[in-house]
């Protein structure tokens, strides 16, 4: 179980991560920049789908549903209805319907175990996306909608920061995955994250030593679609355009791709995981055109090679280390 | 009334298909007795205790706790009033270390879940319960050791360790002794002796010295029906047992 800080040279690791992504934009290469922001939003999708997956124990397979309704609030919002682009109002918006409708979900698909759960999750984020691909009302169009453009900042008369400009959107999103990332070292820790640790490791001696398992999976199937909200709004800001393919399957399969490149409930597993898949996306696909076959061999190898997913290299060089100098 | 009555059946059946595991079975644990479940394979003992955690539901009949008819309640609904049971099968969390096996199963009793910012490793509360449990049952030398990686005995002693952590008021121990060493046991029975005057216990063990050296009540199922219930003597005494059971396994035996 993860605590807040358990070695040192983890530590110094991390503080090392930030200081180069927090340096990166200033190289100015917009194209970069933005591909990072992008990375970092695919890492906050794979954290909140790896509360579920990796701690509770829950295969989910509709993800991307909640990813794309977090984007939509967005677009309906602020530019379909034009209530409002105000970012203190949209984004939690976002977050909250995400998570309303994560949790009347929630309350069906949690009655199902396995099998029955990966395909009823499924299901549920397939209904979500023919409503976003043909209800008129809901934007739908298989083109989806080009948004108007990004959130305002405006509190008052105060505008503390625009997110227009490339690098400050790249803070943005990256103050909000280093805050994810707290959260949830938190919440591991927590009575609540023990309990789900417990859920997943034996679901049925926690029942059997008092703990309403169906409402803490619930309460982790809610929380962890309101993240997935989040990310999708990111995502939407940073596309300046939604579309139904965000709540589809393959969005769905590439989170937990991420998730089993990096490491599975591992805290930092999802980041590493939406790293490597993303760059490796990047860096075949400027050699190739046939880059989903090396993206598929790559990712074969990382998996034979290294079960525990790229986060247990760390392990790896620790061993090798202990064992020369110890 | 005796107040000492902690938990009851009242004609309680269960049927799988048409096989009736339990027939209308009547059966009271007192606090201060060591109530033993005996039985050939098949007599309908883990159902029963299965019946009585709420791991299955009855088709007919009651069960009583406190006075109060709990036959529809869930098994963590039951674990919260006082109703602590072991299993068989060792069911303990492998991946965790021996003290978050205890830890989680004292958390049951104050979930605090609402504190997401704070580290429940650091709640004394947690670590009192878990403390105690460990020293009863002897493990607290490998507190921090991975529960998969214990022997098979200790898990067992884990497993009752975990549910002591709930600071149950009824044990429900299927088979503790199942699997372990001739030692082991004895500290096993002598913890169980321990146990006795603040608990209610109902045991199911086929290790008959064990039974017959802490057991203050007998009951004897032999096809899902309640044979006889008594004392010791009573039950070592009687004709019926003898052909039923008794009788049978010493045939097989000789």
């Amino acid at each position: 179980m993860s605590t807040l800080i358990t070695s040192p040279s983890r530590a110094v690791i991390i503080a090392v991560f930030f200081v180069l992504l927090a340096g990166f934009p200033q190289l100015n290469q917009d194209f970069y920049t933005e591909l990072v922001t992008r990375v970092m939003i695919m890492s906050i999708f794979a954290i909140s789908l790896d509360l579920l997956l990796g701690y509770t124990g829950l295969i989910s397979f509709g993800h991307a549903g909640w990813f794309g309704m977090g984007a939509y609030v967005f677009a309906l919002l602020g530019t379909k209805y034009q209530l409002t682009s105000n970012l203190w109002l949209t984004l939690p918006a976002a977050m909250l319907v995400t998570a309303f409708f994560s949790f009347l979900v929630g309350l069906f698909v949690l009655r199902t175990r396995g099998m029955f759960f990966i395909m009823v999750t499924l299901a549920f984020a397939q209904i979500f996306y023919f409503l976003f691909h043909d209800v008129k009302a809901l934007g739908g169009s298989s083109d989806g909608m080009n948004l108007r453009g990004k959130p305002t900042t405006a509190i008052g008369n105060w505008v503390p920061f625009e997110l227009t400009d490339t690098n400050t959107l790249y803070y943005f999103v990256m103050v909000l995955m280093a805050a994810l990332l707290l959260f949830m070292a938190l919440l591991l820790r927590s009575p609540f994250g023990r309990a789900l640790q417990g859920i997943r490791e034996n679901e049925h001696r926690m029942e059997a030593i008092g703990f309403p398992v169906f409402r803490y999976k619930l309460a982790a199937f809610t929380i962890s679609g309101a993240f997935a909200g989040l990310a999708g709004y990111l995502f939407a800001i940073l596309n300046s355009s939604v579309n139904p393919e965000m709540l589809s399957w393959h969005q769905s399969a590439d989170g937990l791709l991420m998730l089993i490149l990096g490491g599975m409930g591992q805290l930092w597993g999802g980041v590493i995981g939406a790293f490597t898949f993303m760059l490796l996306q990047e860096v075949l696909s400027t050699f190739t055109k046939q880059w989903h076959l090396w993206l598929g061999i790559a990712i074969v190898l990382i998996v034979l090679f290294l079960p525990g997913g790229m986060i247990s290299i760390f392990e790896r060089i620790k061993g090798i280390w202990k064992r020369r100098f110890a | 009334m005796n107040t000492n009555l902690l938990m009851q059946t009242v004609d309680l059946c269960r049927t799988f298909g048409g096989l009736a595991a339990n027939d209308r079975v009547n059966i009271s644990l007192r606090r201060g007795e060591v109530h033993a479940l005996l039985g050939p394979n098949g007599a309908g003992k883990s159902t029963l205790i299965n019946l009585l955690s709420g791991d299955i539901r009855a088709t007919s009949g009651q069960v009583i706790y406190r006075g109060d008819d709990i036959t529809s309640l869930s098994p963590h609904e039951r674990s919260l009033i006082g109703i602590g049971r072991s299993y068989q099968k060792t069911n303990i969390f492998p991946g965790f270390t021996v003290t978050e096996n205890c830890r989680l199963a004292a958390q049951s009793r104050e979930p605090r879940s609402g504190h997401i910012f704070s580290d429940a490793a650091a709640w004394s509360l947690y670590r009192e319960a878990v403390d105690d449990a460990l020293t009863h049952v002897g493990l607290a030398d490998v507190a921090d050791r991975r529960a998969g990686e214990l022997s098979h005995g200790q898990q067992r002693q884990l497993e009752l360790a975990i549910v002591l952590a709930t600071r149950p008021d009824v044990l429900l121990l299927d088979e503790p002794l199942a699997g372990m060493g001739h030692e082991e046991s004895l500290r096993m029975i002598e913890l169980l002796r321990g146990l006795v005057a603040s608990h209610a216990i109902l045991l199911v063990e086929h290790d008959m010295d064990a039974v017959f050296s802490i057991a203050n009540m007998l009951t004897v199922m032999v096809n899902g029906r309640v044979l006889m219930t008594g004392t010791p003597e009573q039950v070592r005494a009687s004709q019926e047992v003898q052909e039923a059971y008794l009788g049978s396994e010493e045939t097989h035996h000789g």
